[in-house]
């Protein structure tokens, strides 16, 4: 298939689920601001935009440019808007590979995007509505696409992105501590019943940081998305059977799964900050290393560039 | 508040409280919100100062929002076979931090009492032998349950869970209404309505400490394990439903779910040599603390109601040989008995030697012949509720009442005495609810949640504010038009900021650094970073 086709693939795969999961992580944390006494609201806010790999632009950053900057900022990847926006403007430079469904559901996203008040409680409506906008282009693009090479690139900007948006969660965790429970940091990755239900009595955020950072079932947690990633790869080149790897960012993804999916450790919180930073960094280089393997372009395309 | 602020005050108060003074007048009830002459309460300044900057279009689809999350979510109760979302307001309950103090004491100190009444009456009576209680009063009491008669329940525990309802009278004076430890209902709405809230009046969360309700389900689970028969290690917890026709299946599915254990009917329990097991993929598992959502009745086919197929044959006798602990114990019903309760302060007098931190609200036995007489004669005076009812049936006001209804209520009461109380028509706090295009003054009551651990009696912080919605009307059941609010219970110390915990952040912990260093990626930059 066209290299170009392929990017936009891969980066509608990687849009919509950093909507999803900026979603997911204002949803939570904008419950936990409005609970703060105004001077405390700006460093938080400043911080988890931070987390979210942005920096404020101006010295006065409150709430209302929080939800500008990571929701409603048409101009920039790191918001909803942004995200959402760019993943449409994939699809329509693929519109003749991408199924009319998958194509129309983005398109339709865009078109709401404008369409929400943008107080706070209007935003928790926004990223509900995202969450499900984004529920709807996943499932279509899994039903819709046949599941060749154009799907893989997909799923894999997708797994990738996963990775990424849950150890953002888990390290919005480490930054923004005080106050903020596991309980949330759980229902951010919508992963609370089930760790509830595998957990029984077990309880804290030890063992809830494991669940999102190592569970082997949990599709959201990082080793998970990380295998998915890596499963893509493989099937992507299935070229080097026996010995070693040529391609770099199957190497970069599975060293980074294993690592994880093989330590050992007694004190895992305060092996936190390291884990996250590394598995965001793993992503940026696995991203670069595919471009770079797959898309082969010259750089006038800036919009598929890496923002965060 | 300064002047200037109180002109904005009125001025952007005025649409939506228009007449609410006048009409919390009419009531002559105390105003939770706002003092005499519509002065806003020190506990309620965030909130009120919240819905300021609100107009109704605000206000209404805010209410809206939230009533269909609700319904998306499941938050239903059963009314008349029909899925209704329970009816939350915007404006919550607000509860400071010196009052709760006194309901924590006081609700605590009445599950104590009525455990000690529990493990007495089905024991060596000795509360009937010392004169405190007639023993004909306890005997004849429609859940007394013989069955369960002289052994103490596993664990040691009875009442697990309990929801004590609580009033505020006409003078500001909490007082409980009545008890509720056979299968409370309701904390589902208090968990849910925190969350609702959150989300549909964030401006009044702000800077006040409001104390978290969520750790309840964690609460109840370890109370649970705690009280497991002896020699248990990892007890298995189950909640048993009467299943999904039942009007609280959701608040069992939500229990269930945040406690993350089973949700059992009673087909999917089998007794077998007085131990409990549950029917699993992976063959029969052993259950160890069953928390019981259904009525006696109908728990136990062979020892009550034969026809019954809720429950599950051979749990009572399962329980009295100590293989299963069922919470809240059989035979409970007998201390929420409205006859039972008009001894509760006795009660707390005779087991603990205190002196009741909530009162009870006056109340007449007619058994006895000048209460009766009394009763008989100025009935359209009273409130008159059956003794063994519950969700507010049967009751009837008097004030409200047609003079053939209380014809019929005379003639059953001289017919069964013992089924009926008199009390008098209580005037039950108020609080603004949104109506209309207003708010008006509506009476609420409250129940707070209880859970016993043997040692322990925790008692959640905040509860279920039930709100008549209909205006002057005394009766909170959902099942009777009744609606909810979400209760605040405020922290101590309003002004300490949640940042004040120590923060263990990326910058005060010490970083540890197990990864390999990295070697042949291209991306070298990473050491120089931090």
């Amino acid at each position: 298939m066209l290299s170009r086709i392929a990017e936009s693939l891969f980066w509608i795969g990687r849009y919509v689920e950093r909507a999803d999961g900026t979603a997911r992580i204002l949803d939570v944390h904008l419950e936990r601001l409005n609970h703060l006494p105004m001077e405390e609201r700006k460093n938080v806010a400043q911080e988890l935009l931070a987390v979210m790999g942005a920096r404020p632009q101006s010295e006065d950053f409150g709430l209302p440019e929080l939800l500008h900057a990571l929701a409603y900022d048409k101009t920039s990847a790191t918001s909803i808007a942004g995200s959402l926006g760019a993943a449409r403007e994939n699809a329509r430079r693929a519109r003749e590979t991408v199924s009319s469904g998958l194509w129309e559901s983005l398109n339709t996203t865009y078109y709401g995007l404008s369409q929400h008040r943008k107080d706070v409680v209007g935003t928790y409506r926004f990223c509900n509505w995202t969450l499900e906008r984004t529920a709807m282009v996943s499932g279509l693009a899994d039903t819709t696409v046949s599941h060749d090479e154009s799907w893989l690139f997909l799923v894999l900007g997708r797994s990738l992105e996963r990775a990424d948006m849950t150890a953002r969660m888990l390290s919005t965790r480490d930054v923004l501590s005080a106050g903020m429970s596991w309980v949330n940091m759980l229902r951010c990755a919508g992963a609370y019943e089930s760790f509830l239900r595998t957990r029984r009595a077990a309880f804290g955020d030890q063992h809830a940081a494991e669940f999102l950072l190592l569970d082997r079932l949990f599709p959201r947690s990082i080793v998970y998305a990380l295998r998915d990633a890596d499963e893509c790869l493989a099937k992507l080149d299935p070229s080097a059977q026996r010995v070693g790897f040529i391609n770099d960012a199957r190497r970069i993804v599975g060293q980074a799964r294993t690592f994880l999916e093989f330590h050992r450790t007694d004190d895992l919180m305060s092996e936190l900050p390291e884990h996250m930073e590394r598995v965001q960094k793993a992503v940026a280089q696995a991203s670069d290393a595919i471009s770079r393997k797959y898309f082969n372009q010259a750089d006038e395309l800036a919009w598929v560039g890496e923002l965060s | 508040m300064n002047s200037k602020q109180k002109d904005g005050w009125l001025l952007g108060m005025s649409d939506l409280f228009q007449d609410y003074s006048e009409a919390a007048g009419r009531t002559g009830a105390y105003d939770e919100m706002f003092a005499p002459g519509q002065q806003a309460r020190d506990s309620y300044e965030q909130v009120a100062e919240a819905l300021r900057k609100l107009s109704l279009a605000d206000v209404s689809a805010r209410a809206d929002s939230m009533a269909r999350t609700f319904l998306d979510r499941g938050v239903t109760f059963d009314f008349a076979g029909e899925e209704r979302p329970f009816p939350l307001d915007i404006v919550p309950r607000v509860i400071p931090a010196a009052e709760w103090d006194v309901m924590e004491r006081g609700v605590a100190q009445r599950v104590r009492a009525l455990e000690a009444f529990l493990n007495d009456v089905y024991d060596k009576m000795t509360v009937v032998s010392d004169g405190v209680i007639p023993r004909q009063l306890v005997t004849t009491s429609a859940h007394f349950h013989r069955q369960v008669h002289g052994f103490e329940p596993a664990g040691g525990v009875r009442v697990h869970i309990s929801g004590i309802d609580v009033i505020r009278d006409a003078a500001g004076t909490f007082r409980v209404l009545e008890d509720n430890v056979r299968v409370p209902s309701g904390v589902s709405y208090v968990l849910e309505n925190r969350r609702a809230m959150a989300k549909g009046l964030p401006e009044a969360f702000g800077q006040q400490l409001i104390r978290p309700v969520e750790e309840y389900p964690r609460r109840l689970l370890s109370a649970l394990r705690k009280t497991a028969p002896a020699g248990v290690d990892d007890p298995t917890v189950v909640v048993l439903t009467p299943g999904v026709f039942n009007s609280a299946y959701f608040e069992h599915t939500l229990l269930a779910g945040l406690m993350g254990v089973e949700l059992v009917e009673g087909r999917d329990l089998i007794c077998r040599g007085n131990r409990v097991y549950m029917r699993t993929t992976a063959g029969e598992q052993r259950v160890d603390v069953i928390y019981k959502r259904i009525d006696d009745d109908f728990l136990d086919p062979l020892q009550f109601r034969a026809d019954s197929m809720l429950g599950c044959p051979g749990l009572v006798n399962a329980a009295r040989a100590g293989g299963v602990t069922i919470a809240n114990a059989v035979g409970n019903g007998v201390a929420d008995d409205k006859l039972v309760y008009s001894y509760v302060p006795d009660l707390i007098r005779y087991y603990l030697g205190e002196e009741p931190i909530i009162a009870n609200v006056d109340t007449f036995r007619l058994e006895e012949k000048e209460a009766r007489e009394y009763t008989l004669d100025n009935l359209a005076e009273l409130v008159v509720k059956p003794v063994d009812g519950s969700g507010g049936k049967g009751l009837v006001i008097g004030p409200d009442a047609s003079n053939d209804e209380l014809d019929a209520l005379r003639q059953r009461i001289i017919a069964d005495p013992r089924g009926w109380i008199a009390q008098p028509v209580l005037q039950l706090s108020t609080v603004p609810t949104l109506s209309g295009d207003k708010f008006g003054p509506r009476h609420v009551d409250l129940r707070p949640f209880a859970v016993n651990d043997g040692d322990n009696v925790w008692v959640l912080p905040g509860g279920l504010t039930r709100v008549a919605l209909k205006e002057g009307s005394l009766i909170v059941n959902s099942s009777q038009g009744g609606g909810s609010k979400d209760t605040w219970v405020l922290a101590d110390s309003p002004q300490m900021p949640v940042e004040s915990v120590p923060r263990q952040s990326v910058t005060v912990r010490e970083r540890v650094s197990v990864w390999p260093v990295e070697s042949n990626w291209r991306d070298r930059q990473s050491e120089q970073q931090q």
